[in-house]
Order: C-alpha cells, then structure tokens, then sequence
C-alpha cells in the first residue's frame, strides 16, 4: 500500500467528515446553526467554483481531439484506411498519405532514445552515487534549467551551427566507416548535407536528455540506502550496485522516465523543423532529409487551402495528438508505479 | 584500563587501536581500543547513539559511501590497517561480510540473492554455484524452507525468512568476519530464536560482532562483551562477568535498567 495514498485518503475523509459533521447540540444553537448554514453555503460555492475551473481543462482537451476529429474527416473519408499507411504526400495532386511524416517522427525519436538514455543513465548514476555533495545540487539545476531551454533555440543552433560541423566533421567519418558494411550501409549513404533525420535524432535527443535524466535521478534516490549498503557490503563495486540492485529496483520508474522523453521527442515541432530537411520521401539513409508529422504542420498550415489538404493536416495531428496522448498517459502511470511501489 | 588484555589466550581477528570516528565536526567514538577474538560471538551494547553501530559500520569502511564521514586511527584486520586509503573496500568488505537492522533481499530470485555476491569474487561452474547456494541456504538454516522455491523472488518470503537469507547470502562469499547490526530487532521472537541458534553455529566458522539492543539476546550468545556510552567504550570483557560482576558502575546502571 502507498503511504502517501492512504494519507490523502485518510486527509480526504477527514475533510469530508469535517462538512458532514456540524456539531448539533451547544448553549446557543441558534446563532451558530445559522452561521454554520451560511458556511455550509459557501463551501458548496467554493468547492463547485473549483470543480468548474478544474474541468475547464479537460473540456480543453476533449474539446481538442473533437474538433481535430471533425476537421480530419474529409480526409479519412477520402483516402480511407490508406491514409495512415500511403507513401505519398503531394499538393498539387491532392494526394496525401501520413506514412511519411510518421516515419519521421518515429525515427528521428528513436534514434533520440538511443543517444539520450545512456546518456542520461550517467548523468543519473554520477548524480545520485558519485558527484560531490557541493557539485550535486548546481549541476542537477542545470540540468532541470536545460529543459526550459525554447525550442526554437535548439533549432537555431541546430540549424545554424549544429548542422554545418555536422556534414563536415561526423557525417564523413560516419560514412566512411560504415557505409560499406552490408546492412547498416545504407542509413549512412547518401550526400553529407548536414541536416536531415540523423540530425533531427541528435538535436532531438539534447532536448530529452534532461527530462529522462531528472526522472532516473529521482527513482534512483528512492532506493532505500540500506539496500545499497547490503550490495556494498558484499563487496560490490558502484557500478555493480548500479547495475544489479537499483537499475533492476526502479525499473519501472525508469522506463516510465524513458516515455516521458519519447513523448515529448514525438511532438516536438521547431527545432525538428529547423534540422529535418523538410523533404516528403522516405529514402533509406538517416542523412537525407525527411519530415515529422509536426514538421509538415509547422511548414504547411499557413498556406493550406481548405479542402482535403486542410483536412490532411489535420488527420496528421489528430495521429500525433493520440500517439503522444498514449505515450505520455503510459509514462505518468509506470513513474507514478515506479515511486509508490518502488520499483517492485 | 586497558581493553586488549581481556582475553590473553585469544587469536585476535580484529585489532582496534586508538579509534576516533567523526560525522562532519560531531565526534562519534573517542579512542576506542578493543580485540576481537578469532571464532568467537562479541556483543557490542548500550544506549541508543552511543556508537556501537558506528563502531561496527569501521570494520567494513561502510561510512566510506558517506562524504563528512571520517575514522582515525588503526583497525587491523590479518597485519594490515583496514583505514588505510590503499585498502580496497571490496575486497575488505567481501572478507567481513555484514546483516543489518532489517532484512535487506536483492530484488532478484533467492538463488539469485546467494549467487550474485559469490560470482563477484570466484568464477565457479553452475554446479559448483549451486553446491554453493545450497551450502549457504544449509548453514542458514533456511535450504528446507527455500530448496522448492529457489527461483521465487526473494521478496516473496517472510520477514524471518529475508533475514536468514540476508546471513546465508552474507556466509555464501566465505567471509573472516560476519558484523551483525541488530539482526534481530525487526522479528517475531520464533525468527529471532532461530537467528540465536544459527549464530553459535556459525561462530566454530566465522568470527561474529553483533550490535544488539536486547541485553538478554547479548547475555544469551556472546563470549564477549562491550558497553559503549557515548562514543566511548566503557567496559569491555568476558560475557559473564560484565553481566554479573561488571566492575563500572554506569555498565552496572545500563544493564539493571536504570538508564538507556
């Protein structure tokens, strides 16, 4: 049982029990019942006042998937079942297809995770096991500060700075490495233009790296240190405490973590935009340029005319809104598992 | 007096000499010098926060995990001073194993629970590994209990049982010295009976220092004793005599209850 729930259900009763109860008896009851009547008033004010401030915010959000629902139906009515697996993205032929862009988005995010969660995991493991009391508490603060970072700036930068070092000091090396090997080949093939979906991955993964980092630290502290003492007390090294005890111990948390990263690597709209390349086609290779369901909304919406490109684009979000919608849903739950039950 | 004379005809398995221990600036033991002997039960007792814990969490350089956290002077362990900055922890903490307050399973299978620590140290083939685990689980008196079961996480069992399976993981790497930090204090007293029997057994293998809150628990199993009171060791000697015929008088207030 989590504690934590059963203080909140036990504050919720007692609170409860505090409206129920309104003392009856007393010396003067009239004066007091007749207070005790307006106060009874206004709590059932308040309480409602809240409530409805409350469900504005949900009304937002179904409001949201309805309207975006509506918007896209001339589209899925037109193109069917086909339009979330068709290659195609074409204006002047009216033809549109999300395949596309949901690669983007799919591949770009992946290839985010695998830079960021490694990358995160020792970002988490330095903090919690073997940084300094002194540099702990800055170094976590720049961290959580790198998250509020604008988008838009990553993009600049990615653009601007990232993108040109790129092609001429990674992509040639990458390619001369593994550009002849069978399988992998091809996803370095092709001419080193600096952006495109390798590029996106890479920006993309800075962007997620402290929400995944900030999530593994927490989970990571909530291992109860006498557990880490019995694992040092039979003569493990910090890496094997890490490793078998509270990596296995908040695994849950951690993948939670992950989601919560992969969810915002999915949505993520400008500085994808900026590095993608901006290309309808899927080719093989990560150095050609490509483009995210939210990249084609960001390029698109100002000069789409109503009618079924209109619709398309809104189809396309409607893709992105349940996709993130599922993913982030998922992490809340497996975080909010991963602290209260520890990782069990 | 002096502490090293109690036991003349004792091999020693631990020498402490001159032992200062700080938390930050708070001084946590004041000179402490004590022998403990090879193959024998000493029973470290007092108040609460008199540093009988603290005195235990030196052996095995525990409080290295803690920065502010510092011990001086000379712990010596077969020759060689356990403080040492050249000492490898790992290695000094997989020779004196150690069981504390509450019962600490690896979330992993209670195989598992037992291998992990020995494959850290020897590489043995699977059937020597569960020879091993068998033995281990056997001299905690735990292998009937547990030999339908091993691959159940050791989670799964009751708090007795995780304690036994917390000994038998800490016998399994074949340490000098096992350290017991109140082993007892979270179980039901059939568990903690059990736990009693299964130290003076282990103690014809194994050196044995146990912290303990519960004086009967110390008088029952120890071959020594040690009183510590605020950070300093008042009285130490055979078990008996520091029970019957203690020869301070705060050992004598502390052990007829009339503080603690």
């Amino acid at each position: 049982m989590n504690e934590v729930d059963a203080l909140v259900t036990e504050a919720s009763s007692v609170e409860s029990g505090y409206q129920m109860s309104v003392p009856a008896g007393g010396g003067q009851v009239d004066v007091h019942a007749a207070k005790i009547k307006v106060f009874k008033r206004q709590d059932w004010v308040f309480h409602k006042i809240t409530l409805l401030f409350a469900l504005i915010v949900l009304a937002g959000l179904f409001g949201i998937l309805i309207s975006l629902a509506i918007e896209a139906m001339p589209a899925l009515r037109a193109f069917g079942f086909s339009f979330f697996s068709a290659n195609v993205w074409s204006v002047p032929d009216d033809e549109f297809g999300a395949r596309i862009a949901i690669y983007g988005t799919v591949v770009t995010s992946i290839i985010a995770l695998l830079i960021a969660v490694p990358v995160s995991f020792g970002i988490a493991l330095f903090l919690t096991e073997t940084c300094p009391v002194w540099l702990r508490r800055p170094l976590g603060t720049a961290i959580e500060l790198l998250a509020g970072v604008p988008s838009i700036i990553y993009g600049i930068w990615g653009l601007f700075i990232f993108a040109p070092l790129f092609a001429e000091y990674i992509q040639p090396p990458l390619q001369s490495t593994f550009g002849d090997l069978p399988i992998v080949g091809g996803l370095f093939s092709g001419p080193p233009i600096g952006v495109g979906i390798l590029a996106a991955g890479i920006v993309l993964s800075l962007m997620v790296i402290p929400f995944i980092a900030s999530v593994m630290r927490d989970v990571f502290e909530t291992v109860p240190p006498v557990l880490k003492e019995s694992a040092y007390g039979v003569g493990c090294t910090t890496w094997e405490v890490v490793w078998n005890i509270v990596l296995p111990y908040t695994r849950v948390g951690v993948i939670g973590g992950i989601m919560l990263g992969l969810g915002r690597a999915l949505g993520e709209t400008m500085a994808v935009t900026f590095v993608i390349g901006n290309a309808n086609r899927i080719t093989g290779s990560l150095f050609s340029p490509g483009n995210s369901i939210a990249s084609v909304l960001a390029n698109e919406f100002g000069e789409a005319d109503p009618g079924l490109h209109f619709s398309s684009l809104f189809a396309l979000g409607l893709v992105l809104f349940v996709i993130t919608f599922v993913v982030l849903a998922l992490s809340r739950w497996l975080i909010h598992r991963g602290t209260a039950k520890q990782g069990r | 007096m002096s502490h090293e004379d109690v036991h003349p005809a004792e091999d020693i398995a631990l020498k402490i000499r001159n032992l200062d221990f700080y938390y930050g600036n708070f001084k946590g033991l004041n000179n402490v010098n004590l022998d403990i002997a090879r193959h024998r039960v000493t029973a470290f007792i007092g108040p609460s926060g008199c540093g009988k814990s603290t005195l235990l969490r030196t052996f095995n350089r525990m409080y290295d995990l803690y920065p502010g956290q510092r011990a001086e002077g000379e712990i010596l362990f077969n020759g060689k001073n356990l403080l040492d900055r050249k000492q490898d922890v790992n290695l000094v903490r997989a020779k004196i194993g150690m069981v504390f307050q509450k019962p600490t399973p690896f979330p992993m299978t209670i195989y598992e629970n037992i291998a992990f620590g020995v494959r850290l140290y020897e590489n043995l083939s699977g059937s020597e590994m569960n020879d091993r685990v068998e033995w281990a689980l056997r001299k905690a008196a735990l292998w009937d209990e547990v030999k339908s079961k091993l691959q159940q996480s050791g989670l799964s069992l009751s708090g007795g049982q995780q304690q036994r399976l917390c000994i038998a993981r800490a016998v399994a790497v074949k340490p000098e010295i096992v350290l017991l930090d109140e082993p007892t204090s979270a179980l039901d007293p059939i568990s903690t009976a059990k736990v009693e029997e299964l130290i003076d057994e282990l103690k014809s293998e194994y050196t044995i220092a146990i912290v303990t809150h519960n004086m009967q628990q110390a008088a029952r199993i120890s071959d020594f004793t040690a009183f510590m009171y605020l950070g300093d060791l008042v009285e130490f000697g055979v078990t008996d005599q520091v029970f019957i015929k203690p020869e301070k008088k705060q050992t004598e207030d502390y052990i007829t209850g009339r503080f603690g």
